[in-house]
């Protein structure tokens, strides 16, 4: 009965006691996240389109735009500056720190001292990075979406609350999650196993740039090509978006949403496998 | 002694790549204070990471007090690492530092923070400091925190690379008296010290390592015994000192006499100590001579540290 046999095993874990030290753990990892000097520069990419777009509202006063066109340009916006840059580097910056960023100011051996479980550490400093970036980043796009239809008066509040907007918001706030999600796991892994994750995270920018000629099994190897899917308004690929942007064969949203969390869930498992077995060696940051 | 009460090195060695860490290291120590000596690079940072499980041994077990390093929860309720790294959290304070330690542990936010009061108290750190950035600290006051945080949750062994580095005399021998009391409270204290003078004293075994091998290890005055090739030093206070040393030169074991600078003691160096404690005594009741006090001259750390590594670290 080897069913019966882990299902008891797994029973008498200390559960109650790994959740308290999750929840702590994470809780200390916001903090660090978000209320540093060195969270700014998160804060300057994902506010950076909400600030243009403000300027937008004051100076301009829409010559010759209608909402659809600007329903288009936030759709541009968020396929091609939050997915493919903002969150991408967003991400980067708040993951890679998590694990090589500590390694680097030499102070991850005092949550290897303590007594949590690897994996629990892991785990939580995934939680609280994805909690980190999507709070950021999903402010910023929500602030974008309120700024952009700001200017349009009573016809604007009508779209955003009556019409398309609400599903589109919440479309691109599940993206934004997403993309948070898978991003982050993955620099997390890099992080984990490369001393210096740039290279490996340019090369992830190049792969997924390049991904929409791959054959549709390599597709399934990139979170932007999930996200595709998700897209409420789709961007036309003309002239330099052409290139850009991810033409994959269509499939359902669930589809892509699961195969999303589904490659999540792979990385963040090899990434505990990484985790059990890593070393505290300062002398070879 | 059970293994639930000891510290266990079974044939452990540990390579970073082709660089030897430490070498086939069979160890079981007690409870009490143990002081690992030896020079830079001999692989003391090695055992004591080995020991808490920041690295793991290529071959053979370490075990704490029965638990392997691979169970955390239970394994680092049990031990204290306060390590060489003079790195912290950024932004955070000593105070916070403490508490945000003990908060993983699983207790009541009232008890985390009874027992951050009372660490920063056992290491001396004033509450006014303690609310201040660590960014700010002298490296006396982070080596302070450090301790403090190690110590906090009374663990059973604590394990201290280096702990007297960048502490002023006084703090120094706080930090001694500290470990003496927490070695009198039968825990384990395993200590790196470069200060052999210092933790000499305190300590009531030793472990000397060079070049990732262990060269002897045991109670201080057992492990001089044993280096039996290098004659022993004692130094003897009596008011003759010139004719004791004539008379203990008449045996041919006796090497070496020297004046004490003060005119009313003599150092002499022997290769059989029985036998020189044998004619001591002869000589005192013989009543020519009034010895006042007979004390080892090179029975501490220092002394062996030099006999058995030798200055430039290697075995000699």
């Amino acid at each position: 009965m080897p069913l019966t046999n882990l299902i008891g095993a797994l029973r008498q874990q200390p559960w109650s006691l790994w959740w308290i030290q999750f929840r702590r753990f994470t809780r200390m990892e916001i903090r660090r996240n978000l209320f540093t000097r060195r969270a700014w520069w998160v804060y300057f990419l994902a506010f950076i389109p909400a600030v243009i777009i403000f300027i937008h509202l004051l100076v301009d006063t829409h010559p010759g735009f209608g909402l659809s066109d600007d329903t288009q340009v936030l759709a541009g916006v968020v396929q091609l500056y939050y997915i493919r840059l903002g969150v991408f580097f967003g991400c980067l910056g708040i993951f890679s720190r998590l694990i090589r960023g500590e390694m680097i100011e030499r102070s991850l051996h005092y949550y290897l001292l303590s007594p949590v479980r690897r994996e629990v550490i892991l785990l939580s400093k995934f939680f609280a990075g994805a909690v980190s970036a999507v709070v950021v980043f999903g402010t910023a796009v929500i602030a974008d979406f309120a700024l952009m239809y700001a200017g349009y008066g009573a016809a604007g509040t009508d779209y955003m609350l009556n019409g398309p907007g609400l599903g589109q918001i919440e479309s691109y706030l599940l993206i934004v999650v997403l993309a948070c999600l898978g991003y982050g796991s993955i620099f997390l892994l890099l992080s984990l196993v490369f001393r210096n994750p740039m290279p490996g995270a340019l090369l992830l920018l190049g792969w997924e740039a390049i991904n929409p000629v791959m054959p549709s099994l390599l597709q399934k190897f990139s979170v932007a090509s999930y996200l595709r899917h998700l897209m409420p308004v789709s961007v036309p690929a003309e002239g330099i978006f052409a290139l850009l942007t991810v033409e994959t064969e269509p499939i359902s949203a669930w589809v892509a949403v699961l195969g999303l969390l589904v490659l999540i869930a792979l990385v963040l498992t090899y990434s505990c496998y990484r985790i059990r077995t890593l070393e505290i060696r300062y002398t070879t940051e | 002694m059970k293994a639930t009460d000891t510290i266990r090195f079974e044939n452990v060695s540990k390579f970073y790549g082709e660089v030897l860490g430490v070498n086939r290291i069979t160890l079981t120590l007690s409870p009490g204070i143990t002081t690992l000596v030896g020079p830079n690079g001999s692989g003391k940072t090695t055992l004591m990471n080995l020991m808490t499980g920041l690295v793991q041994p290529s071959r053979g077990t370490v075990s704490v007090l029965g638990l392997p390093p691979s169970n955390a929860t239970e394994f680092f309720c049990n031990l204290g690492y306060c390590a060489q790294f003079d790195s912290f959290p950024r932004g955070v304070t000593g105070f916070q530092f403490v508490l945000d330690s003990l908060m993983l542990f699983g207790m009541s936010e009232e008890d985390a923070l009874h027992l951050t009061v009372e660490a920063l108290e056992r290491v001396q750190l004033d509450g006014e400091a303690a609310h201040r950035r660590i960014a700010g600290y002298s490296k006396g006051m982070r080596q302070k925190i450090r301790l403090a945080q190690a110590i906090a949750h009374h663990p059973r062994v604590l394990v201290l690379d280096e702990p007297l580095n960048g502490l002023d005399p006084m703090a120094r021998a706080e930090s001694l008296a500290l470990f003496q009391e927490l070695g009198r409270q039968g825990m384990h204290v395993v200590i790196s010290s470069h200060i052999l003078d210092e933790v000499d004293r305190v300590s009531d075994r030793v472990v000397l390592i060079t070049g990732g091998y262990l060269i002897a290890q045991g109670n201080i005055h057992e492990v001089r015994q044993e280096v039996r090739d290098k004659p022993m030093q004692v130094l003897i206070r009596c008011d003759s000192p010139e004719l004791l040393a004539s008379k203990m030169f008449s045996v041919n074991h006796c090497v070496e006499a020297r004046l004490h600078a003060d005119g009313r003691g003599v150092f002499l160096r022997t290769g059989d100590i029985d036998q020189f404690y044998r004619l001591l005594n002869e000589i005192a009741v013989e009543g020519l001579v009034k010895i006042d006090a007979v004390a080892p001259a090179d029975d501490d750390a220092n002394a062996i540290y030099q006999y058995l590594i030798g200055s430039d670290g290697s075995p000699s």
